[in-house]
Formats: structure tokens, sequence, C-alpha cells
């Protein structure tokens, strides 16, 4: 009994201090942002959180890693059903369709005017802007970090088969792996064919060969959109991968196999891979010591007219419900990020892109493009900016498209096993994406995307 | 004349229950009330309202072929795995009874595998049975494409039954070993004296004596991989390759986290507790009536 007693005093007498402990001058305004990056990346978030700590009084942001970008989105639904949302969060690129019809948070745009920040919209990259940006290209939210795929190939090899460029076209790409091959190289490109990789298959070559991934211009017109891949180019994309897997010319490369393909490629194993320009700090860190390496854009069939690559990543969203020095402190939170010396330390940390053109040429003018390890990832701006964006190279904007990319997933290990044959499975993949689509439809019904 | 300790009345009984059925309530049958609803509506993920659509949910999923498959995967994967689990840890426990040279740092030994969690179980296994990297590189080298989980949907199936079994093995062993202990050593030193060799002497007394404790762990094994099989799927496979591992409860992760379809997810958890029950009734039913308790 004494103990309990003593227990209690102890308690109080702490509830006490804390409370004595509030200090005479005004506390900063808390408020959270969770993000879902881990590992190195969570450390370079948490300095940026420290830098904008330090860079004022009035407010302080406490930043909260959930892990991954799916779970960041699960746990940010679950808090919001409860009402303990945090003020801001960041949504990977495909969730924003979700995001746009939840009602639950506050366009960004009208947070930084109500709070007296003037930001100039046209200073984001249009590939970027876009993807995240409504019908109408007002902005929800935020475009944070942002990459986009390329094609790394590895110069040595390539020297051994007397080329010192990266190949330009998908005919090119057959006839540098097979002379590869013929050079003795086991493996002369690796691909992997999970969820993850509909990313760089299916989305940036549907982009880049301007063919559309869904209806409605991929969605953006409407919930009533359906894919359409079984019938464009990606069809015989899918085609060439498996005849070239069929022939040796590509690996797959996994974690679960034993080595992921930035591996294989770091190692020297695999001579071509395709993957984001986020991995370019990793390839570099990781290489096998003297490896010459370069990055290309993602290549094309001959006789396309090259489009923008789209842009892969997330975007913050700032959620309803919070008090007005919450979302005073939000917007000078994304005032802080906008700042092109912000994106210098954001993109010398990390491998993402500058995402407005201000924060890339204060890069390019501080050098940062000339130095080695830096040195190609200007490669990954050339490729977003291609072209203008066109309705269909803008974005995906399709309903629960985490399902459709595991779908994609589950065909093309289909299609790679022989257990469909390639029209079989995109037609499948097809088939069951509708019905996803069809199903986020019935759930918001009335309803339209902004 | 009656000796049980007998209250008064009703009410005190019933107060007495009140602290579990109020624990039994709050984390069972009131989450499970809601997943009925939510299997009935469609439900928006942000909580912006639902709409009532009866039967629909269910309608959709049982008439998705991927569904069955999955339901197919899930039924071969408690059957194979809970087989394995039971009958290796049988002999284990049976050999480490017979107090063989070591068998007291078996006792030990063989209890940890369930101590481990299944992500942590799991990455061991992704490892030890990556086709390029691990011990199975070895094997594919002599045999080359003989081990392929990446894309062989019997290979990825082999990997998770192989995981799940090793963690449950070790549950199992706990279990038919106290089952051993508690057989009275007289009788099997009265039969040993009789001339029954080893193997007699298992079938003939020790195996009728714990058909109790095989009775239980079958019905709990069956049980759990039914449900514990996630974690190991989740890092092993995530259900591929083209579902070849996507198990039923892995599938109402996916559907309902991933997908934010919650209400697909929770028809889904519905028809997989109305699966496990009914396999529960049909355990307790048919095979219970060959188990003698003591």
């Amino acid at each position: 009994m004494t103990i309990i007693k003593r227990g209690f005093a102890a308690l109080a007498a702490g509830a006490l201090s804390t409370a004595l402990a509030v200090p005479a001058f005004a506390e900063p305004v808390k408020f959270d942002f969770w993000f879902g990056l881990s590992g190195d990346l969570a450390r370079v978030v948490d300095t940026l959180c420290k830098n904008f700590n330090a860079s004022q009084k009035d407010y302080e942001v406490v930043c909260t890693s959930q892990g991954n970008y799916d779970a960041t989105l699960q746990n940010t639904i679950a808090a919001f059903r409860a009402g303990k949302q945090p003020t801001v969060v960041q949504v990977y690129d495909v969730g924003t369709a979700t995001m746009m019809l939840s009602g639950a948070y506050k366009p960004a745009d009208k947070l930084m005017e109500e709070n007296g920040y003037k930001i100039d919209y046209s200073d984001y990259f249009p590939g970027i802007a876009r993807y995240y940006a409504t019908s109408k290209g007002e902005m929800l939210s935020f475009p944070f970090n942002s990459s986009t795929a390329l094609m790394y190939w590895n110069k040595d090899a390539f020297a051994k088969i007397g080329k010192t460029e990266a190949p330009k076209t998908w005919e090119d790409v057959g006839a540098d792996l097979k002379a590869l091959k013929d050079a003795g190289y086991d493996c002369p490109m690796a691909i992997n064919i999970s969820a993850n990789e509909s990313w760089q298959l299916m989305e940036q070559f549907s982009a880049i060969h301007n063919q559309p991934i869904a209806t409605k211009n991929n969605g953006y017109d409407g919930l009533d959109a359906r894919l359409e891949v079984n019938k464009t180019k990606f069809v015989q994309y899918v085609t060439d991968l498996k005849k070239w897997y069929d022939a040796g010319l590509i690996k797959i490369k996994s974690k679960d196999l034993g080595q992921d393909m930035v591996q294989a490629f770091a190692t020297g194993t695999c001579q071509v891979i395709l993957t984001s320009v986020g991995d370019h700090g990793t390839v570099g860190r990781t290489q096998k010591e003297g490896m010459n390496w370069d990055v290309a854009e993602l290549p094309v069939y001959a006789g396309t007219e090259r489009k923008n690559s789209l842009v892969g990543g997330a975007s913050l969203w700032v959620l309803s419900g919070k008090s007005d020095a919450e979302y005073k402190g939000a917007a000078a939170f994304l005032n802080f990020i906008h700042d092109p010396k912000t994106a210098l330390f954001w993109s010398t940390n990390t491998g993402y892109i500058p995402v407005a053109k201000s924060g890339f040429e204060f890069m390019k003018s501080n050098g940062f493009y000339d130095k080695a390890p830096y040195k190609g990832r200007e490669v990954a701006i050339a490729s977003l900016t291609a072209s203008e964006p066109t309705e269909i190279t803008r974005g995906v904007r399709l309903g629960n498209f985490t399902q459709i990319r595991a779908e994609f997933g589950t065909q093309m290990q289909a299609i790679f096993a022989n257990k469909v044959s390639v029209q079989e499975g995109l037609d499948a993949l097809v088939k069951n994406g509708d019905a996803i689509l069809e199903r986020f439809q019935q759930t918001y019904p009335g309803k339209t995307l902004p | 004349m009656e000796k049980r300790v007998t209250f008064g009345r009703w009410t005190i009984g019933i107060l007495f229950a009140v602290p579990q059925l109020l624990l039994i309530f709050t984390f069972f049958y009131w989450p499970a009330g809601q997943a009925v609803y939510w299997s009935l509506t469609l439900q928006q993920p942000w909580g912006g309202g639902n709409i009532w659509v009866g039967l629909d949910n269910f309608r959709s999923i049982l008439s998705n072929a991927d569904y069955w498959n999955s339901i197919t995967a899930s039924l071969v994967f408690a059957a194979i795995s809970t087989g394995l689990a039971m009958v290796i840890a049988l002999v284990l426990a049976a050999l480490t009874d017979r107090q063989l040279a070591g068998s007291r740092l078996y006792r030990v030994v063989l209890i940890w595998p369930y101590g481990i969690a299944a992500p942590a179980l799991a990455m061991a296994f992704r490892f030890i049975l990556a086709p390029e990297a691990g011990f199975m590189a070895v094997v594919n080298k002599f045999w080359p494409g003989f081990w392929d989980p990446g894309l062989d949907g019997a290979d990825a199936m082999a990997s998770v039954i192989i995981a799940f079994s090793w963690k449950y093995v070790g549950y199992n062993f706990i279990f038919f070993l106290a089952a051993f202990q508690a057989i009275p050593r007289s009788l099997i030193e009265a039969a040993a004296m009789d001339g029954s060799g080893v193997i007699r002497r298992f079938r003939d007394i020790q195996f009728p004596l714990i058909t109790p404790t095989i009775f239980f762990l079958l019905v709990i094994n069956i049980t759990e991989s039914f449900q514990d099989s996630f974690g190991i799927v989740d890092i092993m496979t995530a259900g591929g390759p083209a579902n070849a591992t996507n198990l039923m409860v892995y599938k109402i992760y996916s559907d309902g986290f991933k997908g934010l379809d919650y209400s697909g997810a929770a028809a889904q958890s519905i028809i997989l507790m109305l699966l496990i029950i009914a396999l529960t009734i049909v355990q307790f039913r048919f095979i219970e009536r060959r188990v003698h308790y003591r």
C-alpha cells in the first residue's frame, strides 16, 4: 500500500513540476508531419525538420516516419477516423486520386494564400505539377520528393561491344543485349516483375510513348475510366521483354531471389537496369571499385516522338480539422520546403530531383551537376521535361491504383512463368483492374474528381 | 449431499462473470459485429460515408476466380503445414522422451523456434531459400533451374510451408513432450518387460494415451495456419508469384489495407471466420470420437 501511495505522490509531484516548467515565453506552436521514408532518407527528413525548427521560433514541426508509403496512408486514415490526424502528411503519387476524393484535406494553394505566402506555381516543372494538380490546374498538395525512371548502363561492358553511347531505341537495346550476351556477359539486363515495377515498365513506358493506360485521359476526366493497356504499344513491349527473357538476355533480379536489380547493377553482375534516379546515390556508394557507368533516358521504339516521362514520389497534403495556428505553421513549413536552398539540401542528400525550376537553376549555378557523384542526375530533368505534358502524360489518376499495380505484378509473373500468353495476361490485367476501378467508383457514388 | 459451493442468488454469479464478458464483448463481439456491418455496406476509407449494399460484397467475392484460388491455396497450406509440423514434432518429442543422449539439450533447444517472431523467421528463411544467394543456390548449381520461388508457384508455396512448419514444430513439441511425460513410466516399463519394442510401445501405449493432445494440436494448428501465416507470406512472397501464395488472410490484408477496400476485406474475414468455425466443428464432430480422454 505504501508503495502505491508513494507512487501517487511521485506522479503528483511530477505533474506539478511539468506544470511549473511551462515557461513564461510563448511556446512554439507544435504540429505533426507524418512521412513514409525510412533509413537514410528518414534521417535526411529529420534534419530538414530540425533546420525548419531552427530557422524560426513560432512553430515546431514534429516529424514522424511511418515506415513506408502504404503504412503512412493507412495510419493517416486510421488517425483521421479517430480525429487524431497529423497536420501535414506525405502521400505517394498513386494515392493522389484517393486523397482527392477523401474530403479530408485543405487545398494547399488556398492554405498558402490565406496565410499570405505567394507561391509561383508556374515555377514547378509542368510534368511534376500536373501530376498532382486537379484537372483544372489547382494545386491541392505540394510536390515533395520527386524522381523519374532512367536507364542505368555499364560503360565498361558496352565498350567491349564497341559502344560508347547508351542505346536510344528498344530495337538497339535488343541488338546490344544480344551482343553483350555473345561477349560473355551472363546477365546483360536485369528487371523485376513485382507490383513495384509497374512504375518503370508500364507507367513510364506508356507516358514516353504517349500511350494511354486508361480511358478518360488516364482517369483525370472521371471515375468511369477503365484500363486499356492490353491494346497499346505496351503489348509489344511486354512481348519483347518476354522474348529477351526467354533468350537469356534479361534476368529477373529481386530481393527474394538473393539480389535486387540495383545491387546486381552496382556489383557489375548485370549491365543494364531501369530504375529511379533516386537510386543514383545508392549505385554510386555501393558500386564495384572502378566500374564506369552512366544513366540515360529510357529508350523508345524507333519512330516514336518522345514525350515527357512521369514523376514518381510523393506530395505533401495538409489535412482538414486543424487549428488556425497549426495551419499557419504548416504554411510556413511548406514555404520553407519550397525554398531553392532547401531544394539543394534535399537533392544533395537524397537522389531526388528539385521540383521547381528555381531550385534546379540554383543547383546548376552552384555547380551541383558538374561534380562526380551527382553528375548525370540532370538527365532526369531532361526526361521529365522532354515535352509539354499531353493529356495522357500528365500522370495516372486511378482509384486504388496500388491494387492495379499488384495486379500488374501478378499477371507479369504469370506471363513470365509461361502460364499465360502475353495477350492473355494483359487482358486479365485489364479485366481485374477494371473490377477494382468499378468498385472504387461505386464506393464514391455521385462524386467527381476535382 | 451437496458438496459444491453454491450461491444463494444468481446475481452474484453474473457479477463474477461480468468482467470477462465485458472483455470478450469489447475485443471480440464488438469488432466482429462491426465487420459484419462493414461487409454489408460499401465503406469510404476516410469515413465520408457508406452505402448499404446487402450481400453484394459476398457475391462479388465468391464470383471471383482469384478468391477461390486463394481458398484452395489456404487449404493446401493448412493441410501440408499442419501435417508436417505435427508429424515432425511428434517424432522429435517421442525421441526426446526416450532420454537418449543429449535429450535435455534438445528439450530446451527445440522450443526456441516458436519464440521467434514470424517476420524475423521469414527473413531468415528468405535468405536460406534464396535461389541465388542462400543454401538453395548450391542445389541450383548442380541442378540448374530446380528451385525458383520467384516464378514457380509450387516452390514459393513450399517456402512458406517450410517456414511456417518450422515455427510450429517448436510449439507442438512442447505439448507432445508434456503429454509423453504425463504417461506413467510403469506402463511403458511393464510393456518393455513383456518384450514389446520401441515402435510397438509407441503404437499401442503412448499414441492412444496422447490422442487428446494430438486432437488439441490439430485444431490449433489448422486454425493458426489460416491466421498466423500472414507475417511469413508478407515477408517471403507477398502473395506471389502470380497469386500462388495469396492465402486468405494475406488477401484480406492486401485488399483491406493496401487497397483500402474495407468492405471487401470485412466480407472476406467473415468468410474466413465461417470457414474456420466449420472446420473446427467437423473436427470435433468426426475426429474427436476417436480421442480417449483419461
